[in-house]
């Protein structure tokens, strides 16, 4: 069983929607104990990281988080979810959970592709994703495979070491980053089509454990 | 580098699209969730979908077909006309479309554009913008004014202002149709597009004119629109999504190309 973690912080169906094209069993939940006896985790979130940092701790969903990231369970953070795991958000200021060194931050207001276009904020729409190393859930990720993304932050990990995949938007920035247990994507896989719904497949069979 | 999206426009009237697509063997399907799974197939980026029944006693089939929608493709897709409120975007939105875009509703009460960005985020909001050619005057100094009732009515507002204002009230992207240049299979309004994308900074659909690949070409490099809303071309069978993307591809236009 997946738990699907449920902070108000946007529409979750769709992640239970896709999960369930895949044959998974899972729960969109926000209970202490339904989230401590699933197998994994999925930890998604669309909107603002102070009001979501601000729900977490309300529901007292942030310590349940730590407790189960420290306990080697496998976890997935999607869009939001990949960057309140950090340490610290410009958006709104946030203290954000840790989990990871680094911070989230805002792409520059003006500024320009190699083609000299001027870009849009949000990033919005289809781009794709460069793998810096090897990771069991990223696998098989091609060079022209492309996944959505709608956001106006990014995240910045203190060290590569972090970093499993790139993407390009004016800017290089960290759109999969991951530590030990944990791996989370600025994007949204379960809307990125086939590309996304093989990477969902693949968390959802991941041990927690890097190959190496 | 972003990808630049073709986006099928599927027009539903009581569950039923309006205009079937011909394909495998010139077969209509009429079923709103079938072709939007065949587009999904054939590498469409995202599906707008326009509910035009007429009867308010008939929504509840919209947001069925929204549901059947959700379980079947796993790509961004909106749902627009009959939006007057936050609780009928609540409801697309929950039965799992990924944005709704307001037009009529917004021209008469803009804060609807405010009130949805807060409620559930300004990627959720599209302002969809009927748009026709006008005489240039202090009032429209773009030369292009709003319209409504599908051209019938003047409103009086200049599209170049109200795309700014709708902005900065919180509207996540623009789908800009002309309507002198919708039906036509002329092209798109080459110069209404690139002045409105321009000028602001939330992405711009462009809507109405697509008779060839060359259009869809034009728009998406000289009007630069960031995405091109496709509808008769595709859904009468005159070139795939596929053949689409190939075609731009070719000439240099990033697109998603694997699907």
């Amino acid at each position: 069983m997946i738990a699907i973690i449920d902070y108000k912080a946007g529409n979750l169906s769709s992640v239970e929607r896709a999960l369930k094209k895949l044959d998974f069993r899972c729960l969109i939940t926000q209970r202490r104990e339904e989230i401590m006896s699933c197998e994994r985790i999925i930890f998604p979130g669309v909107g603002a990281a102070g009001r979501a940092m601000s729900d977490l701790k309300r529901l007292g969903l942030d310590e349940v988080l730590r407790h189960e990231y420290n306990a080697g369970k496998p976890i997935l953070g999607i869009c939001l979810g990949a960057q309140i795991i950090l340490e610290r958000s410009r958006e709104n200021e946030a203290e954000c959970l840790g989990l990871i060194k680094g911070s989230v931050e805002l792409f520059p207001r003006q500024f320009f592709s190699e083609e000299k276009d001027r870009l849009k904020i949000p990033h919005m729409g289809w781009n794709s994703v460069n793998l810096r190393k090897g990771h069991p859930v990223l696998e098989g990720i091609a060079p022209a495979d492309e996944f959505y993304f709608v956001h106006a932050y990014y995240p910045l990990p203190a060290s590569d070491e972090y970093v499993f995949g790139t993407t390009c938007y004016g800017i290089e920035f960290a759109s999969a980053i991951g530590y030990n247990n944990l791996i989370a994507v600025q994007f949204h896989p379960e809307k990125s089509g086939k590309a996304g719904m093989r990477l969902l497949e693949r968390f959802c069979t991941w041990d927690g454990r890097h190959a190496e | 580098m972003l990808s630049k999206r073709i986006i099928p426009c599927l027009d539903v009237r009581d569950g039923k699209t309006t205009k079937g697509v011909k394909f495998q063997g010139n077969i209509d399907i009429g079923d709103p969730v079938e072709m939007a799974r065949f587009y999904y197939q054939e590498g469409a980026d995202e599906i707008v979908f326009y509910d035009i029944t007429a009867s308010s006693d008939h929504r509840d089939i919209m947001i069925d077909v929204v549901r059947r929608v959700a379980e079947e493709i796993f790509i961004p897709f909106s749902v627009g006309g009959g939006i007057r409120t936050i609780e009928d975007m609540r409801r697309v939105l929950l039965a799992g479309a990924e944005k709704v875009s307001v037009n009529t509703a917004a021209v008469r009460n803009p804060e609807i554009i405010a009130d949805g960005a807060r409620a559930f985020g300004s990627q959720c909001i599209v302002l969809g913008m009927d748009v026709k050619k006008v005489e240039i005057s202090r009032k429209i100094p773009s030369g292009y004014e709003i319209v409504i009732h599908g051209g019938r009515t003047y409103m009086g507002i200049d599209a170049l202002e109200w795309a700014k204002q709708a902005e900065n009230m919180g509207a996540g992207e623009i789908c800009l149709n002309s309507i002198d240049a919708d039906g036509t299979l002329q092209g798109y309004e080459m110069n209404l597009t690139s002045l409105i994308s321009e000028n602001v900074n939330i992405p711009v659909i462009a809507s109405g004119g697509a008779g060839n690949i060359d259009h869809i070409y034009d728009v998406l490099t000289k009007g630069k629109a960031d995405a091109a809303l496709v509808a008769s071309i595709v859904h009468d069978g005159t070139y795939t999504v596929k053949q689409i993307k190939e075609a731009l591809h070719a000439q240099g236009v990033k697109v998603r190309m694997r699907w």
